[in-house]
């Protein structure tokens, strides 16, 4: 990763996941442009959530991948987990219990940062989230909107150069649901990641506005 | 592609299973060897260059060698299957009321407490001229002496495998919470109870298949454990009706040297009662297994209901023992004189205090420091154990841990003797270093036991998504992982020192009675009789292990005081 | 409190130890002691600065305590740094020098003197595993008389030939409840007419245990034809000898606690019977024991007791230390002063431990002599003219073969 600032589109060339041999989907070639959104829609375990594993670099050992993921240049796959920079958000917002909302924002944080700059950064981001002051706070204190939203603000602060979305919208309730996804889709546009979205909900895909694809069995 | 995987990142953590393996499987192994040898005469050191059948032909001639084995089996067969048929009626009756909770809360002290201290306590609770029969005696009873009947210690075993019960049903239960949280419990109780199945009999017919896998192996230990136990054998059973073990004691202590060898072959033979007792415990699970798959499948609502009350109560009963042999040696700790019938001691004195809590100074001292040593060297191996698994998936190396636990399924007596030599040997026999090692030993296989399953079990998103956010694997291990696992952590240390501080055989074998602990001064003093000062050392030796306990239960509460989330689980 | 280092089965949690594996090393050739040239005073100053790791058993706060008080004199007059290494079983300590002899340890060993007697004794000396002789060292050697007492040199019929220290005597008493107990039975028939009178108020500790052997011996030697057979090892006369004990058994077994079907593992806690009244007679290898008891508040003060007027087994406890012993000037230094008239008169005060000496009172000197002469008795410690005669140990032999028989008949 030569230019760490430049945004740049998402690759995948013919990737496909196995179990025992067995591929779980017909081989997927897509690129997400930098401030895009592309969604895969799919039945459960179709191997959704496998993919985005895959991508993070967390794929379990069960499994065995195939074909080509790179960001921009350069490519993923080989890199170990935290160096390849894809912020991720599941469904469940896995917020450290242990960790303040200040720390748990701190955890994504890069390194090298001096202590003033960490907490103006958290600062800032709170106050982007309507959360001013909430630093200090238990996370197990909040709603669930802001737990979402701490979580969010957590992945992109850890300055990711792609976003993966795994069913992240599908607990909430109905309103909250839509403000939430704007609140993503917002900052990742502002930021030009490239976003890929799982999802068995039509809306969801409706509101990211961007090309569909439909997860097949292989 | 396979190469995507955090795991591949190669470092010495990969050979953790291995290194633990080998550093315990090694030396049991030798020990092994160093019992059968012997067993079959070779034995130079006494003039045995065999091969030879002697030593058995002498171990069957042996006046009630037989009776011995059938005592053994007996009352370990009894004990395993009334601490777990207990455990699962308590289980079934209670699960989710409050009552289940506070048995949670009373339970993990209760297995605290070392095995001695609480048969000390059991013998003088049930004896002729023990507490139960002082507080009835005479207005009651209408004895005016101790009666002539023999209720403790019995010639059936009955107070050996209620001694026994006592301390394994909080181990099972204890086993049992652990395998709840790790299946759909609640649900599958709710669907069932929703088809009109009563709370116990939906338990059983439903819940218990689940969990029964997951604690399969802490009962083998127990049935393992229970045919081979000394030291609360010796205390409980009658002089005329040893168990086996008792036997390779009398034997090994035999001033007649020629005695090692029927010693040798009888640890040969603990070995197979302790297979035979595993053998004929899973043959009892495929019987009742096909016959509780026709009952769970008759569609039978109830049926369970009555037992398992039944059971409730008796698992509340058997607490209470506990609780009241605790408090015997409690009160005999200050206690000057304290004879039939008195319900309480006719004079009371804090001398028994004075008098040798200087002299257990010591002991207290080493006892701790083995203790807490070999609880956090057993963490770093189970940890670094979990974490190689982890990140590498379950290779050959990760399968294979569960040979830690052979300390807990091979009897004591057959292995101890030749790993002692192996430290002769070595020259490291009476080191802090070798006793601590033998400690390990069994320390190692309950702590893996009590951390496995909150580690497993720990959501992996937690990890993935860390990694996700820059962090490598060691930041994420210190940073996420073992922050969350607090309170698993401070119980497994917990259960590490408490382990350790019962520890008798080994810490005689490894530390060469050169280094003494509380446990072997208290062993030491029962064979002198006098109560009080087994009472002093008894509830020295408790109370450890209890500080340690309720330390794992309030200091990770304390840590996270601002985190509700880390209160309840885990 | 009993007088020996035991052979009990309640405390032997004890080692298994290496013996069972030993075969894994060769047996080494031991290096032979050489003989002791030196004089007593090079000892004393080697032996200033040493440790003595003393392998005794721990199981009474009694002999602890004395054991503490040797090892803080010791402390103050030779500088020795004295460790009581507490065994619930002496076998412990022998097989230890056993294994460290298999594993080639002829030096340095970690045993430096061991409380010892009779077929623990016999089984190291037979595997040449102790230092000596020591009476050719020990100056207060010179204040024993093997005539007067003849078990100091004669241990359960096994000559010492110097390589053990006598350090203390012990014989056979029956303590009782007066309070409960207005005659007692003055030999082995009488015993069997008040247990028959008495169902279920007296028993034995159960072989092996080494008081309920030696009452089995005690019984045997009243009962014998000809007593004097039992000093030679046991052979083919076995059964004809001892069938008079077995008829006598029989007899006994069934008016005894619990009709026989079990028995006490050991003499304390047929002790704790007697305080609690569920006996109503106790066995003690120590004359001053019930008399410690009482002082401690284990015994009720009215105990008393007696003995058979045809005798009892009587023996005497020694100390020894290993061939290999790391420490073996300051060992002989401590074990020579247990053998010294003050250590051995405050052994003899019954509220310290209450054991009879080993030293000849004529050999004394009048500042020696009277230490012994005030010494409290205790309430139930017989005066020396009561105890009655000392009746010899049989061959250790004896005691194997009686222990399997009985356990054979009575045991299972």
């Amino acid at each position: 990763m030569r230019d760490v600032t430049a945004p740049v589109p998402l690759t995948l060339e013919a990737v496909t996941i196995a179990i025992g041999g067995r591929p779980l989907f017909a081989p997927l070639s897509l690129t997400v442009p930098p401030g895009g959104v592309v969604t895969i829609k799919g039945a459960s375990g179709s191997g959704k959530s496998t993919l985005l594993s895959h991508l993070c670099g967390t794929l379990a050992p069960d499994f065995t991948a195939t074909g080509r993921a790179s960001l921009g240049d350069s490519p993923l796959d080989g890199l170990p987990p935290e160096h390849r920079r894809m912020g991720i958000l599941f469904q469940d917002d896995l917020l450290f219990p242990h960790l303040s909302v200040g720390g748990n924002l701190a955890f994504g944080l890069p390194a090298g940062l001096d202590r003033a700059e960490r907490a103006g950064r958290i600062a800032t981001a709170l106050e982007e989230a309507g959360m001013v002051g909430f630093e200090a706070r238990d996370p197990a204190t909040l709603s669930g909107g802001q737990r979402a939203r701490v979580a969010c603000l957590r992945t992109l602060l850890a300055e990711p150069r792609a976003l993966l979305l795994d069913e992240p919208f599908s607990k909430l309730d109905t309103a909250l649901r839509g403000r939430f996804r704007a609140f993503v889709f917002e900052h990742a546009r502002a930021r030009a990641l490239p976003t890929l979205l799982v999802t068995h909900d039509p809306s969801d895909a409706e509101a990211a506005g961007g090309p569909v694809i439909d997860l097949e069995f292989a | 592609m396979e190469a995507t995987r955090p795991g591949q990142r190669r470092g010495w953590l990969r050979f953790a299973p291995a290194v633990t393996l080998l550093l315990f499987l090694g030396p049991v192994g030798a020990g092994l060897v160093g019992a059968v040898l012997p067993a079959f005469g070779y034995l130079p050191a006494l003039g045995g260059d065999g091969p030879s059948l002697d030593p058995w032909r002498r171990l069957a001639a042996y006046p009630g060698t037989g009776s011995a084995v059938g005592m053994s089996l007996w009352t370990g067969l009894a004990a395993a299957t009334l601490s777990f048929t207990l455990t699962t009626g308590f289980a079934a009756a209670c699960h989710g009321t409050r009552l289940f909770r506070r048995m949670q809360r009373l339970f993990a002290p209760l297995l605290a407490v070392p095995h001695a201290a609480f048969a000390l306590g059991l013998a003088f609770l049930l004896a002729p001229s023990g507490w139960l029969l002082r507080v009835l005696s005479p207005w009651a009873t209408g004895y005016q002496w101790p009666p002539d009947i023999a209720l403790s210690p019995d010639p059936y075993g009955l107070n050996l495998i209620l001694a026994l019960v006592v301390k394994e049903t909080p181990f099972l239960f204890l086993m049992t919470l652990g395998a709840l949280a790790q299946v759909p419990a609640d649900r599958t109780l709710a669907v069932a109870r929703g088809l009109g199945y009563g709370r116990a009999t939906a338990w059983i017919k439903a819940v218990l298949p689940l969990v029964y896998r997951q604690i399969r192996l802490p009962i083998l230990a127990v049935v393992a454990f229970s045919v081979s136990v000394v030291d609360v054998a010796l205390l409980l059973t009658g002089s005329t009706s040893p168990t086996l073990a008792i036997l390779i004691m009398r034997w090994a202590n035999d001033p007649d040297l020629a005695f090692q060898f029927v010693a040798a072959a009888g640890a040969c033979l603990q070995l197979g009662v302790a297979l035979a007792a595993i053998l004929a415990w899973t043959g009892g699970e495929r019987l009742v297994a096909r016959l509780g798959r026709r009952w769970v499948m008759d569609g039978a609502r109830g049926g369970a209901e009555g037992a398992a009350r039944i059971a409730t109560a008796l698992t509340v009963a058997v607490a209470g023992v506990g609780v009241a042999a605790l408090a015997a040696m409690g009160v005999w700790s200050v206690a000057r004189r304290w004879r039939w019938p008195d319900a309480l001691p006719s004079e009371w004195s804090l001398g028994n205090w004075a008098g040798f809590s200087g002299m257990a100074g010591g002991p207290a001292a080493t006892t701790l420091i083995v203790g807490l040593v070999a609880a956090v060297i057993g963490l770093v191996l189970v940890l670094a154990c979990l974490e190689a698994e982890d990140r590498a998936g379950r290779r050959p190396t990760s399968r294979a841990l569960w040979l830690l636990y052979t300390p807990l399924i091979v009897p004591q007596v057959a292995f101890l003797f030749g790993a002692q030599v192996l430290l002769l040997g070595l020259g490291l026999e009476g080191t802090w270093g070798a006793l601590i090692w033998a400690h390990l030993l069994f320390v190692l296989p309950y702590m893996f036991l009590s951390l496995s399953e909150p580690f497993r079990r720990l959501d992996p998103r937690y990890a993935r998504g860390a990694l996700c956010l820059g962090a490598g694997p060691n930041r994420v291990f210190w940073r996420i992982k073992l922050p969350m696992l607090t309170r698993a952590v401070a119980i497994a240390l917990a259960v590490g020192f408490a382990v350790s501080v019962g520890e008798y055989l080994p810490t005689v074998f490894a530390g060469g009675g050169r280094i003494t602990t509380l446990t072997t001064e208290a062993v030491a003093r029962a064979g002198g009789g006098d109560f009080r000062v087994i009472g002093v050392f008894a509830v020295l030796q408790a109370a450890l292990p209890l500080i340690g306990f309720l330390l794992a239960s309030i200091l990770p509460g304390w840590l996270h005081r601002h985190r509700r989330g880390m209160r309840e689980g885990l | 409190m009993p007088t020996m280092p035991r052979v009990s089965g309640r405390s032997a949690l004890a080692i298994l130890a290496a013996p069972l594996a030993i075969g894994l090393f060769a047996l080494s050739v031991a290096s032979p002691a050489s003989a002791q040239e030196r004089v007593w005073p090079e000892i004393l100053a080697a032996a200033e600065g040493e440790s003595v790791y003393w392998n005794a058993w721990g199981g009474s706060e009694s002999t602890n305590g004395y054991i503490q008080w040797v090892a803080d004199t010791v402390e103050d007059r030779f500088g020795i740094d004295l460790v009581h290494v507490k065994l619930n079983d002496t076998a412990e300590a022998v097989r230890k020098v056993l294994a460290e002899k298999t594993a080639g340890r002829d030096e340095d060993g970690s045993v430096d003197l061991i409380w010892i007697n009779g077929e623990n004794f016999k089984a190291m000396k037979d595997a040449n595993l102790l230092h000596g002789p020591l009476d050719e060292i020990l100056p207060n050697f010179a204040l024993i008389d093997p005539v007067e007492k003849p078990t100091t040199v004669i241990d359960f019929t096994v000559p010492t030939e110097g390589l053990e220290a006598p350090w203390g005597m012990a014989k056979i008493v029956f303590p009782y409840d007066s309070a409960r107990l207005e005659e007692t039975p003055g030999s082995i028939r009488e015993l069997l007419a008040f247990a028959k009178a008495n169902p279920g108020r007296f028993t034995y500790p159960a072989p092996p245990d080494f008081t309920g052997t030696t009452f089995l011996k005690q019984a045997l030697h009243a009962l014998a034809d000809d007593p004097a057979v039992l000093l030679d090892p046991a052979g083919g006369n076995f059964a004809a000898v001892t069938a008079p004990l077995w008829a006598y058994l029989d007899e006994l077994d069934p008016v005894l606690w619990r009709e026989g079907t079990d028995y006490p593992k050991s003499s304390t806690e047929q002790m704790r019977m007697l305080d609690n009244g569920a006996v109503d007679i106790a066995i003690s290898f120590n004359p001053g024991e019930a008399s410690a008891l009482i002082a401690q508040g284990r015994l009720p003060e009215t105990v008393r007791t007696f003995v058979f007027d045809e005798g009892t087994i009587g023996n005497t406890h020694f100390v020894a230390i290993p061939y290999n012993a790391a420490h073996k000037d300051a060992a002989m230094v401590v074990a020579n002063f247990l053998m010294g008239p003050e250590a051995q008169a405050r052994k003899q005060d019954a509220t310290v431990w209450g054991d009879q000496t080993v030293l000849s009172v004529a050999k004394l000197s009048a500042e020696q002599r009277a230490l012994f002469a005030d010494l409290p008795r205790g309430p139930a410690t017989l005066p020396p003219n009561a105890l009655g005669p000392s009746l010899p140990e049989p061959h250790p032999t004896w005691m194997t073969r009686i222990e399997e028989h009985w356990l054979t008949r009575y045991g299972s």
